[in-house]
């Protein structure tokens, strides 16, 4: 999956600098930990998670995958010891209390995001926030992207795109610059990727799907959404079928929150939550 | 009472984590739903007892779902708060040392300004005042625009004041640090940005508390001293109705009738 690539993004090298002083955190056993946590007081422990806690939360507004290494920076601090039972307990309190679910998407540079763990609906009035006609662009992509094999040429997508109207070199009045939202935010997001594609002189580049679009939404939804806009079976793409059909079976067998809802909106839906 | 969370619970958690602040009849409206989709128990009265048992399991997380009241247009809004003025907040805002100090210049000459707002020139012309480091023009309203966009502050014909939710999360803190400058509302006692102010007792009174107060009242009078009220009242909008409205920044922008004329 996207997730196997890491595109160039903001603050890579600063994980790298800090990946010695990570590791070291991580290389503790369980016995370390249980030993490091009985020099502390309980009131300490919980006083940590709960910042961390606060802090997923609030980074996690602006939808940009928050590093490990800024986690431990910013919040755990002199708690390196225990980091691993602090956020084992500050996933569970995401889980009880918020109803989400803390991700690692990049297990190299160890980025976090935080996914909601309710089923997705179909219920138009909860989502009212602005961000809605972004996230309806991005499930075109999305969509987009999937039933041309998984990834795309830039030039297909803005092409793809200027038929619906949206002409990436004109400013748009919903969303703005399209380029910069496409290329950039989306990206950020881990939404999409976007990458050079190999010995092209002049460069050329292409999309594929991010992590955040895989835990998100899933192919069988996204293929549901364009078999909708087309009334059609999903069945009628027998390839695209197949591979979401193998990825909603290997999913389901780790969890069985979401799948089961086969709504045809489940990009947007997922992917609106927290959006501003 | 149950304080049992349920999925219902969380929904409405993360779909008012995603507003930031949201007015009540919007609230009341995802009460409804979220406990429609997740078939816990409803009730439509219900919705602060509904809050309560979030805020219980948001407790020892210094966090809490409030109720606050819009300067504009005197509508109930929920939003989620950090109770904690903890390093971790600030620092977890996204803004830099200067972009903060910006801030809390902005929040100076707000609080000191009688009517509530402060001017963009005003507060461009600070920019290059700060201590931390100098910001230009074209960065401070970069910033000024990612600050209303955060909702911490709001803007109206190029002047700016608080957001409802940066008041409703900064209520104390405001208080504690601004003691002798800032007005508690004489209606509802709690703080108050935007107000009229009696000319001779210097009593100030948010503007939708003075339209409900004066509603009656062919002449009005200052409470406290009895004196004339010199300013004109402002029209009540209909407080906290029924209909479905449409999103509150777009709502506040119509309500500014008589705000400030000082």
């Amino acid at each position: 999956m996207a997730q196997k690539r890491c595109s160039k993004g903001p603050g890579l090298s600063q994980g790298e600098d800090l990946a010695a002083d990570e590791d070291y955190a991580l290389t503790q056993s369980g016995s370390q930990v249980q030993r490091n946590l009985e020099r502390l007081s309980p009131a300490q422990v919980d006083q940590k998670v709960s910042e961390l806690v606060q802090y997923l939360l609030v980074k996690d507004q602006k939808k940009i995958p928050i590093k490990r290494a800024d986690i431990l920076k910013n919040v755990i601090k002199d708690y390196r010891g225990v980091y691993s039972e602090i956020i084992k307990r500050a996933g569970r309190i995401l889980q009880q209390v918020f109803g989400l679910q803390l991700v690692e998407i990049d297990p190299k540079y160890h980025m976090y995001i935080l996914v909601s763990n309710l089923p997705r609906l179909e219920v138009e009035n909860l989502k009212q926030d602005d961000c809605t006609a972004k996230l309806g662009l991005l499930t075109v992509i999305l969509s987009f992207l999937f039933m041309k094999g998984n990834a795309a040429k830039e030039s297909a997508v803005w092409e793809m795109l200027r038929r619906l109207r949206v002409d990436p070199g004109v400013r748009h009045e919903v969303f703005g610059d399209v380029k910069k939202l496409v290329t950039e935010e989306f990206v950020r997001q881990k939404y999409l990727e976007y990458n050079r594609i190999p010995h092209t002189d002049p460069p050329e580049f292409e999309f594929q799907w991010g992590a955040r679009a895989a835990k998100e939404t899933s192919k069988m939804q996204i293929l549901r959404f364009v078999a909708k806009i087309q009334s059609k079976d999903p069945k009628a793409w027998s390839t695209q079928y197949n591979e979401a059909a193998a990825e909603e079976a290997a999913v389901g067998g780790l969890s069985q929150d979401t799948s089961t809802h086969g709504d045809t909106g489940g990009a947007s839906q997922g992917a609106r939550r927290r959006t501003r | 009472m149950a304080t049992q969370m349920t999925d219902g619970h969380r929904r409405f958690l993360q779909v008012l984590m995603s507003h930031g602040i949201m007015e009540g009849s919007v609230a009341r409206t995802l009460h409804r739903d979220c406990c429609e989709i997740h078939k816990v128990y409803y009730a439509h009265d219900k919705l602060d007892d509904f809050i309560n048992v979030v805020n219980i399991h948001l407790q020892p997380f210094f966090m809490q779902i409030r109720k606050g009241m819009s300067e504009d247009d005197g509508r109930t809004y929920y939003a989620l708060v950090n109770l904690a003025e903890t390093e971790i907040s600030k620092m977890a805002s996204d803004y830099t040392e200067n972009e903060l100090e910006l801030f809390r210049k902005t929040m100076d000459v707000i609080i000191i300004s009688e009517s509530g707002f402060a001017s963009s020139t005003n507060i461009l012309n600070l920019a290059d005042q700060l201590r931390t480091k100098k910001m230009k023009k074209k960065e401070a309203e970069q910033v000024l625009q990612n600050l209303v966009q955060d909702k911490w502050l709001s803007e109206r014909d190029g002047e700016y004041t608080l957001h409802t939710r940066c008041i409703m999360e900064m209520e104390q803190y405001i208080l504690s640090n601004y003691q002798d400058l800032v007005r508690k509302c004489n209606i509802c006692h709690s703080l108050a940005i935007q107000s009229q102010v009696c000319e001779t007792c210097g009593i100030g009174m948010h503007l939708p508390c003075a339209g409900k107060y004066f509603k009656a009242q062919t002449e009005p009078h200052c409470p406290h001293c009895n004196e004339f009220w010199p300013h004109e009242i402002p029209e009540i909008n209909r407080p906290d109705s029924q209909v479905p409205s449409s999103a509150p920044r777009e709502r506040r922008r119509t309500s500014s009738s008589g705000t400030r004329r000082r």
